[in-house]
């Protein structure tokens, strides 16, 4: 067992915990996001950057801080490290930078974006990011490819997180499914556009944390904030048949896998019940679930404004010369519908 | 006259094949080696040496060594990176091309050293032909039994094996090198663990630059005491150098570490000036990646000492006014340079040679390029050097391989030394002094009367 403090926060955790995990046994604010890492599939993570944070003791044997931010995702932890995260602006700015570099190159299509709703991207960007970029040139774009008929591949919006090519590579047979060029113009590839035709090739789609690689029987069929999620589970021969479904009325739009906070799929589920087991009489329910973080509209940040709100009413009391500021009532409150 | 040790035959005609590289004391450490000496012997000699990599970071052979894994029943290797492409760096080329044989005996000597049977020279694809030498030289020392079984009836196998790789930059940091050597994709590793521990194939493997495995074989030969006599500080022994720019005598010098900078640039021995009678504007001493030094502190540091050839010296003062020795890529420039231009290409290349892998080093290389093209073309504005600044800032030591840095630092270098350059340029375009030789430098010779 070690003994690992982060942003103040003692916790004993297995010897070959990763930063990360103990994070995540502590849950919390303190939690580093993570774009890339995945805690199901081997060798993930290290890439994204976004979880980086500082070491400041390195163990109680060699407390030497590391001189640089490590990737907490694939850094196991010491006996006595302690660890910086939130509590750290240098890893704070560093994450900021971060995010910039991943939305260089993303186009900012959320308004006709399927993953809208439930990106991670988007979340990341509306916790670290800035409201406007610096980058002045044009972004990188690429024609939509057909991956099968049942998933479609929009590289323009990758972050190139190897995600979907640790799929390919550890939970389904026969690699066609990897990584071409090099640089900022890598690019997500199926062998010259060989369609991956296996049980478990549906999965990719759960795991991309952005709109990249989407469901076909779900495209534009409905925002994800108008379906409304629900456990379900079904015999089936291939996998485990623990599935979620997303319902728009009485119809159930799409089926993915469970996840969990992290947005991380519980268990992975075939494309038989993925993509042909539409119908409420294929499967048993179980009862509806509370997505819990990984949507912006989910988690209600717009709470955010009544925050504001009292921010300002507070400054406005502040004031040397009283209530001189008027917004009006209920400017900001988003219950208000009528002013 | 310095010492050479590398060297110090290069000039001999046939010094490449085997019968006069042995004529003039060729393969005399392997004999001794195997006949007198035990592994930890040797490597008790090359940490006594303080003998340190030669491939840019300089950390200490000796040490890197000493942390090689050893368990039982896992084979090691011993790798020879040879994938020589730091812009400005050219030195193990042409050790490799004259006196391949050279090479040969230090990975002898370093696998017997480090008990590898197997060992490799991983070496870049445009060195195409250099990789046919070093073939022709493996296949005459198979021959004289100098490699395979039993070499020289000592006991010892060894089965070494070059490998062309594609012609990347990337392939020359350490884990991407092993990645590629398995066959893979060239990216690098996340480390831990690093390659003293799981290395190729997941064994424990030592990767060490040309020129370290190279001077291994002087400092079998005449001890690491003597090596260590050589040279100033923690810098020990020679430095093969790779001069290049507008100097009257490019090519690779054989260094004692410690030569004053002055003397290297100025005196006959070794580049013989300035070209055309020139002043000197400003060097990047240690291949592409390192900090330029404007004139005043790459002669001296800011403390006003002389400024050595030697890993502390060039070291002194940090980045805020020093740089590194690195892989010796000695670049010097003339007062006609441009060091927007010069930045841009370096820029450009870090881009282009970017593997993808993390986010930093993809992304923020290609926007420096893209920032550093639109001021070239005259539509830069003053901030976009704060800019530069500040993106440079997000990539150094957010990545997960040294490429970060070294898109970085060139970057952050040419801004701190040479700001007013960048807002000269931004505001009045580009500032040239020798108007006759720009126009021959831009093709419009017809412009000159």
């Amino acid at each position: 067992m070690a003994k690992v403090t982060i942003d103040g926060i003692e916790i004993e955790v297995p010897d070959g915990t990763t930063i990360l995990q103990a994070a995540r046994m502590i849950g919390g604010d303190i939690v580093p996001p993570a774009m890339c890492y995945y805690s199901k599939l081997k060798t993930s993570g290290g890439y994204c950057r976004t979880c980086l944070v500082k070491v400041s003791k390195g163990s109680e044997k060699d407390p030497r801080p590391m001189p640089k931010p490590v990737a907490s995702c694939r850094t196991t932890v010491m006996d006595g490290m302690e660890v910086l995260n939130i509590t750290s602006p240098e890893v704070l700015e560093a994450r900021a930078g971060v995010v910039e570099m991943l939305l260089l190159n993303h186009p900012l299509d959320c308004p006709v974006c399927d993953q809208a709703g439930e990106c991670h991207l988007q979340d990341l960007a509306y916790e670290h990011g800035k409201a406007e970029t610096r980058y002045e040139f044009p972004r990188r774009e690429f024609e939509k490819i057909d991956i099968g008929d049942k998933v479609q591949l929009h590289m323009t919006r990758c972050i190139m997180c190897f995600r979907c090519v640790k799929v390919a590579d550890q939970i389904t047979d026969g690699r066609v499914h990897g990584v071409i060029n090099r640089g900022d113009a890598a690019e997500i590839s199926t062998y010259i556009e060989k369609a991956i035709d296996n049980d478990f090739s549906g999965n990719v789609i759960d795991v991309c944390p952005v709109g990249a690689l989407t469901d076909k029987t779900f495209r534009f069929k409905s925002r994800v904030w108008y379906t409304k999620p629900v456990d379900a589970h079904r015999d089936c021969p291939t996998c485990s048949g623990n599935v979620r479904l997303w319902y728009k009325g009485e119809d159930v739009a799409r089926v993915t896998a469970r996840k969990d906070t992290y947005g991380e799929a519980e268990e992975w589920i075939c494309n038989s019940c993925r993509f042909d087991h539409k119908k409420t009489s294929d499967w048993v329910i179980e009862g509806p679930t509370k997505v819990d973080r990984h949507s912006v509209i989910s988690a209600n940040h717009y709470e955010n404004l009544r925050m504001l709100k009292a921010s300002i009413d507070r400054q406005r009391e502040s004031l040397p010369h009283g209530d001189k500021v008027n917004l009006g009532t209920g400017a900001l409150d988003p219950n208000n519908e009528e002013k | 006259m310095g010492k050479k040790i590398l060297l110090a035959n290069d000039h001999i005609e046939g010094i490449r094949f085997l019968d006069t590289y042995r004529k003039h004391g060729g393969y005399a450490s392997l004999e001794k080696a195997l006949k007198s000496m035990t592994p930890e012997q040797i490597v008790e000699e090359v940490k006594t040496s303080g003998l340190r990599g030669r491939g840019g970071a300089g950390f200490p052979t000796g040490m890197k060594w000493s942390f090689l894994a050893k368990p039982e029943g896992v084979p090691r290797y011993v790798v020879c990176n040879a994938d020589e492409s730091e812009p400005g760096t050219f030195k193990d080329r042409y050790l490799m091309e004259r006196i391949p044989h050279l090479l040969i005996e230090g990975m002898i000597l370093s696998s017997y050293a480090l008990g590898a049977k197997t060992s490799y020279i991983y070496i870049r694809g445009e060195y195409f032909y250099v990789a046919r030498i070093l073939e022709q030289a493996i296949d005459e020392a198979y021959a004289a039994g100098l490699l395979g079984k039993n070499i020289l009836n000592s006991g010892f196998d060894l089965d070494l094996y070059v490998q062309i790789g594609a012609g990347a930059y990337i392939c020359g940091e350490e884990t991407a090198l092993l990645e590629s050597l398995e066959g893979k994709r060239g990216n690098p590793r996340i480390k831990p663990p690093f390659p003293a521990i799981a290395g190729l194939y997941g064994c424990p493997t030592v990767v060490n630059n040309v020129e370290t495995i190279a001077a291994v074989v002087p400092i079998v030969n005449e001890g690491g005491a003597a090596y260590a006599a050589i040279g100033v500080g923690n810098s020990k022994g020679t430095k093969l150098i790779s001069a290049s720019g507008h100097i009257n005598k490019p090519g690779v010098y054989e260094i004692e570490l410690g030569v004053p900078v002055e003397e290297f640039i100025y005196s006959d021995e070794y580049c013989g000036g300035i070209r055309n009678g020139k002043k000197l504007k400003a060097v990047v001493a240690g291949g592409s990646s390192v900090p330029i030094l404007p004139t005043e502190l790459i002669l001296n540091t800011a403390a006003g000492e002389p400024r050595l050839m030697s890993y502390e010296s060039l070291g002194d003062g940090g980045f805020a006014t020093g740089t590194m020795l690195g892989s010796g890529g000695f670049i010097v420039m003339d007062e006609d340079t441009s060091i927007v231009k010069n930045l841009y290409t370096f820029a450009r290349f870090y881009h282009h040679e970017s593997c993808g892998q993390c986010s930093p080093c993809r992304e923020g290389t290609g926007w420096m390029e893209k920032i550093l093209h639109k001021i070239l073309h005259g539509h830069g504005t003053l901030a976009d050097v704060d800019l530069l600044w500040d993106i440079q800032s997000k990539i150094e030591g957010k990545t997960i391989c040294p490429l970060g840095e070294a898109a970085a630092w060139p970057v952050a270098a040419a801004i701190r030394h040479f700001r007013k350059e960048f807002e000269d340029f931004i505001r009045n375009g580009e500032h040239v002094n020798d108007v006759k030789h720009y126009y021959r430098l831009n093709n419009l010779t017809a412009l000159i009367n």
